[in-house]
């Protein structure tokens, strides 16, 4: 798929973002925002999903034979619910239900309702990279040649179970697996580099064994590229992850440059200016 | 008299082992995990059938249970295992979420709950495990009292689409469950048929009743145990066709008062047919350095200290 289609995807899903978040006043838009560009790509372009004969992706929990994707960082459920039904698992009505009584896209995801596209649980930080570090094990195991990717925070780098996994997966030669790292450097309580510095993520993890690579996780070109490369590189041994630079708030100019997109909804008139900076693609849900 | 007789004393872990050494040779889809403590666990059969699935994690608990998660996905069967305090406590976070809330089909099996590691310590000893394993919703909580019953438990819980605690320990215990016997979760056995108080026991604290039992019956007492190893889901439909009969109830577990066995008795009962009831148990502290025995007796969780409370429980009928 070209990049320009893929934009234009994140744009929209951008949309979703905001007035999802806007419609139940609460949610992470920033880090959404910041990470909508990769997840387009891989859910429309990069992974190879199971499909039924008319080409509509279908789920099931095991996802054999298929790409697998799990989102540790699980306070950015915004985007991941956007992608998820703008890619055919659930309706994209069902979006309006966000964070609402009864809904199935809960604040942080979880397999507990049911919805399709969702794996496993998150939100309580640090338990997704050995999520997938099992799955692409299991994948292994069954002789099933698919690829498992995994995205994390730069503040979840705080937690000491990251760099459990961290050492396992290179000891255990993982090689079926791409990790991701949003490095937006910020945190709830200010810069990363201020809250809990990671100094030099590429050298930790290149010590622990990993095959780290860079990317600009705003830039749809740049995402094409280095997944094709990291692709390329995979099993030869070594687990590989990609660091990738993102704007919190990336799309909407007012929430970049701040972690005061955190974890707030915007208002009404907020939510207007934001959305005239994205073009409608799709059609609003 | 004697009410059961034993030929061999065996620990309960053992029995896991060799369930775990059965399955290496049954069941393909289970497979084994464990931080740093093979030999502890009595793994080593299994690694030696299917080294290909047995993934050593380390000293690294947090890791394991997500790892365990992620193996389900694909249709395995993962068995988690350490120590009890490691593989319960130390990562309770972990497994609500990958696990429990998640809805894992994740096996996590502890060795050493309780007291009776001995000479370790406190750090090493867990008496909260049952309760923080049972609060979890959905989650199958068990305690076999030996080794058959262990290895038959371990065999069970394979077959068992859903997330278990399964709790065993390091002593020597007799051997007096039947070695063919069909391990059912949630349906408590029957060992002693009595009408004057019952007995409810847990793990280790089994044997320690059908003792009391004997111990009782000298005294004209005709005291009924009941096996509880699985605590939760409770037979209740058991316990409560037992109380209505004798009219007061022990219960006898490795575990505080706390969170254990007893208090998913006395929450049912209190509910569904209020009884006279007295606790065996550990009542709010840690346990401590020392050898198993002696710990057992110093705690109150031996056979003396469920005949004392079966006395005390019957007078306040």
């Amino acid at each position: 798929m070209q990049t320009q289609e893929i934009q234009k995807i994140s744009s929209q899903v951008r949309r979703d973002i905001l007035r999802m978040v806007h419609g139940c006043q609460s949610g992470h838009p920033g880090g959404s925002l910041g990470c909508t560009d990769l997840l387009v790509e891989l859910f429309f372009n990069t992974m190879h999903l199971k499909t039924d004969s008319a080409g509509k992706v279908v789920f099931d929990m095991d996802g054999k034979n298929e790409d697998l994707f799990f989102l540790s960082n699980g306070h950015i459920s915004p985007v991941i619910y956007s992608v998820l039904a703008r890619r055919g698992y659930f309706s994209t009505a069902e979006l309006a239900t966000f964070r609402k009584i009864d809904t199935r896209l809960q604040g942080h995801p979880t397999p507990h309702e049911h919805l399709e596209g969702i794996r496993i649980a998150s939100g309580s930080l640090g338990q997704g990279l050995s999520v997938a570090i099992g799955a692409a094990q299991a994948k292994k195991l069954n002789g099933d040649q698919s690829t498992v990717f995994c995205l994390m925070g730069d503040g979840e780098q705080n937690e000491g179970q990251v760099w459990e996994a961290a050492m396992y997966a290179p000891h255990h030669k993982v090689d079926n697996l791409i990790a991701f790292i949003d490095e937006n450097g910020q945190q709830i309580d200010g810069p990363t580099e201020k809250v809990m510095s990671n100094r030099d993520l590429q050298a930790k993890y290149e010590a622990f064994g990993w095959n780290v690579m860079r990317m600009d996780g705003n830039n749809a070109e740049d995402i094409q590229n280095t997944l094709k490369k990291a692709k390329a590189e995979l099993g030869q041994g070594s687990p590989i992850m990609i660091i990738m630079k993102t704007e919190m708030g990336a799309g909407v100019d007012f929430m970049m440059y701040s972690h005061k997109w955190h974890g707030v909804a915007p208002n009404d008139q907020q939510l207007q200016d934001a959305l005239a900076q994205l073009e409608e693609t799709l059609g609003d849900y | 008299m004697a009410l059961f007789t034993y030929e061999t004393k065996k620990d309960t872990r053992s029995g896991f082992g060799a369930g775990m050494e059965y399955l290496s040779q049954h069941n393909p889809k289970v497979v084994a995990l464990c931080a740093d403590l093979i030999g502890s666990l009595k793994l080593e059969g299994f690694i030696k059938n299917s080294p290909e699935r047995f993934f050593q994690t380390g000293i690294a608990e947090a890791n394991m249970i997500g790892i365990s998660a992620g193996l389900t996905l694909g249709g395995f069967i993962p068995f988690a295992t350490t120590f009890a305090n490691f593989g319960t406590g130390r990562v309770y976070d972990q497994i609500r979420q990958s696990v429990a809330y998640s809805g894992k089909n994740v096996k996590i099996c502890c060795s050493h709950a309780g007291l009776t590691l001995g000479e370790d310590g406190a750090t090493h000893q867990i008496l909260e495990d049952i309760g923080l394993m049972k609060m979890l919703p959905g989650m199958v909580v068990i305690n076999p009292c030996d080794y058959n019953q262990t290895k038959a438990a371990t065999i069970a819980i394979a077959d068992y689409e859903g997330p278990v605690y399964l709790r065993f320990g390091r002593p020597v215990v007799p051997v007096f469950t039947p070695e063919d016997q069909k391990f059912e979760i949630g349906k408590a056995v029957h060992l002693v048929e009595g009408t004057d108080v019952t007995i409810l026991a847990t793990g280790h604290l089994v044997w320690e009743a059908i003792q009391a039992a004997e111990a009782l019956l000298e005294k004209g007492i005709k005291a009924e145990v009941i096996n509880i190893h699985t605590i939760k889901p409770l037979d209740v439909q058991a316990i409560l066709a037992s109380v209505k009969k004798t009219g007061c109830v022990v219960t006898a577990e490795e575990h505080q008062y706390n969170g254990g066995l007893g208090d998913s008795v006395a929450q049912y009962l209190a509910m569904k047919h209020p009884t006279p009831m007295e606790f065996v148990g550990v009542n709010d502290s840690f346990g401590e350095s020392g050898k198993p025995a002696e710990l057992m007796e110093k705690y109150g969780l031996n056979a003396e200290a469920i005949v004392a409370k079966a006395i005390k429980v019957m007078a306040r009928k």
